[in-house]
């Protein structure tokens, strides 16, 4: 009997009051995690449940929306392949760009720095990860348009989306290489390697599987940004496959073309929600396959 | 730990050798850059900032008129100040109690089978892009926040804050945009409140536990004291990020028309510096009207940059206390 009591949390020293505490804590908790876990899932369930329809269709991937008539009067949602391959290309540019730069300022941060320019580097890092992705966009448009007077090509999204990119694939990388045990670098230089090559032969394969990680997940970030691409990109029904030249649509810019007729066109509405849909299986495809690599190939220290 | 500790081998003949030299300051360069970067969006901006702003015929800080292509130019940021601010406090005051239990809740209370895949879920709502949310906050949300605001207003409708505006219907008002905002911070701060909590020192907890203290008492006296910087640091960026929200705003939020009388409420609308760039881009002349959205921008650029430096100074400071 008394161990019953004693099992319970009350009695043998421990007041109800106190127990009473514990239990709503816990409670409360279990219930902040399920509501948080709620707009997940009805947002989920709306892009998909509305989006679904328009992209089982092979017209979606594809066509590209030429031909689209004035919306009300246009009864086919057609394609969005000229959106999917924008999307595409201007997130390929920006990782081109990008991560060689974020690797080496890891390397830098990690392998080489010490006192106060690392430290300015580092803050700097911090700094440009908080940079709004319009202000990035606004910074790229006062120097191209405003001060060099060039006209804007497809590649301008892609410098705006470098400095949104940057920090958060230098961040992971930094913390792929902390993770490499001292003594293998110690080993290499033991043997007499030179410290380039011990970062290139034995530093960066360890953590690549991390790195990779890290800018998969850069990528999904940079293919869903939109402020750059309403102040950099105008959006346009055809195909283009020149980032250098010319108009490149993307899936934000289409879904904003579309989003103002959306209440009263049904078929506005489909090409909306199959966008909608297609980003963000484009997403969470590309965050589930970078966790599934870190998972399945973390080091082990 | 910054730097590692070791040191290369010199080269045996006299200076280093070339291979250090050219990937040492390729690495270097690559740093170099990133300063320049930030140190360019500064001045860039200011450079195109400070002319338009001479020529603005009322107060830059003061004034609510937003007209810059008319001549002469007035723009003010006042009501996109107050929207900003306000958004984004509704949104970290929302976020971050959920944040903090769900991140005790990942660290502490979710058994072992659950932790890493709830984990992946809190980070997987980080994932959806905005854009995502602004046409399922303005489709989906926005029709069903209707009765609660008119039930708020209702009852809480003496305290300006809360009062009554009837020139927005449909919902879409800063307290609807401060909920998506809040659901959109929220992975960001859960995830950096994760890592501090997971780093409290196990022997304190353990003590406690030991000496007969709840999982509540343990969690109070030994984890949330400890990690309190974290938290705040978190805040602090989950507050840059909504402050810096562009495409959610933009499609939820609607707009005041130009002239309309200053409201105190959150169940009006407005627009934020964000959202005023993107949407007006279309209307970027030369000269003084691209200057005054620079000039915003600017604005915005400083707000930012003062959150999350103080983010990184109370961080910095905990470290330093704590090595």
């Amino acid at each position: 009997m008394e161990r019953a009591w004693h099992d319970a949390g009350l009695g043998g020293g421990r007041s109800g009051a106190r127990a009473l505490k514990n239990t709503f804590a816990t409670v409360l908790i279990w219930g902040a995690f399920l509501i948080a876990l709620i707009p997940l899932v009805w947002i989920m369930w709306s892009v998909l449940s509305k989006g679904l329809h328009p992209i089982l269709n092979i017209t979606w991937w594809q066509k590209d929306q030429s031909g689209v008539g004035a919306p009300g009067f246009d009864h086919t949602v057609r394609g969005a392949r000229h959106a999917i391959v924008g999307t595409l290309l201007v997130a390929f540019w920006t990782s081109v760009i990008a991560i060689p730069v974020a690797i080496m300022t890891a390397i830098y941060l990690v392998e080489y720095g010490a006192g106060r320019v690392a430290r300015a580097v580092s803050f700097m890092v911090d700094i440009l990860s908080g940079v709004p992705s319009i202000v990035a966009a606004l910074f790229v448009y006062t120097a191209w348009v405003t001060i060099f007077h060039w006209k804007l090509i497809p590649l301008c999204s892609s410098l705006a989306l470098v400095l949104l990119m940057v920090p958060v694939v230098t961040r992971s990388t930094e913390e792929m290489l902390k993770l490499v045990p001292n003594e293998l670098r110690e080993a290499s230089y033991a043997l007499g390697v030179p410290k380039w090559k011990t970062i290139v032969k034995v530093v960066l394969p360890t953590s690549m599987s991390g790195i990779i990680t890290g800018s998969l997940l850069g990528f999904a970030r940079v293919a869903g940004e939109t402020a750059p691409l309403l102040l950099l990109a105008s959006y346009t029904p055809y195909l283009n496959e020149n980032s250098f030249s010319g108009i490149m649509a993307a899936l934000p810019t289409m879904i904003n073309n579309n989003f103002a007729n959306m209440s009263g066109d049904q078929v506005s509405a489909d090409r909306v929600w199959g966008a909608a849909c297609t980003l963000i299986l484009l997403v969470l495809v590309i965050n589930l396959v970078g966790r599934l690599i870190a998972r399945l190939t973390k080091v082990k220290s | 730990m910054n730097s590692i500790e070791v040191t290369a081998p010199e080269s045996t003949k006299s200076g280093r050798r070339p291979g250090d030299l050219l990937f040492g300051g390729s690495a270097a360069a690559a740093g170099w850059t990133v300063i320049v970067a930030v140190v360019l969006i500064a001045v860039f901006l200011l450079a195109q900032a400070l002319p338009a702003i001479a020529q603005d015929h009322v107060n830059f800080l003061t004034s609510t008129d937003w007209a810059p292509n008319d001549k002469p130019a007035r723009f003010g940021i006042l009501q996109m100040l107050w929207t900003t601010v306000m958004s984004s406090v509704i949104a970290v005051v929302i976020a971050v109690p959920f944040s903090v239990a769900i991140a005790l809740f990942l660290t502490h209370y979710a058994p072992r089978w659950l932790a890493g895949t709830a984990a992946t879920l809190i980070d997987l709502l980080a994932a959806v892009p905005s854009i995502i949310f602004g046409v399922w906050g303005f489709t989906v949300l926005a029709p069903k926040l209707v009765p609660v605001q008119d039930a708020l207003s209702g009852t809480l409708g003496w305290i300006p804050l809360f009062g009554r505006v009837s020139s927005v219907s449909g919902g879409t008002t800063i307290f609807t945009i401060g909920i998506v905002l809040a659901i959109m911070i929220l992975p960001i701060i859960t995830a950096l409140t994760r890592e501090v909590f997971s780093q409290a020192p196990r022997s304190h907890q353990e003590a406690a536990l030991a000496l007969g203290a709840t999982k509540w008492e343990m969690i109070r006296t030994a984890v949330l004291p400890f990690g309190r910087p974290g938290i705040i640091s978190a805040t602090m960026l989950g507050l840059g990020r909504a402050l810096g929200e562009t495409i959610a705003v933009m499609f939820i939020l609607s707009s005041l028309p130009d002239g309309a009388p200053w409201s105190w409420s959150i169940f009006g609308g407005g627009t934020t510096f964000a959202a005023k760039i993107a949407s007006d881009v279309a209307e970027f002349t030369p000269g003084v009207g691209t200057g005054s959205y620079i000039a915003a921008g600017l604005v915005l650029f400083v707000l930012t940059f003062v959150v999350n430096a103080g983010a990184r100074i109370v961080i910095e400071r905990r470290k330093a206390f704590s090595e």
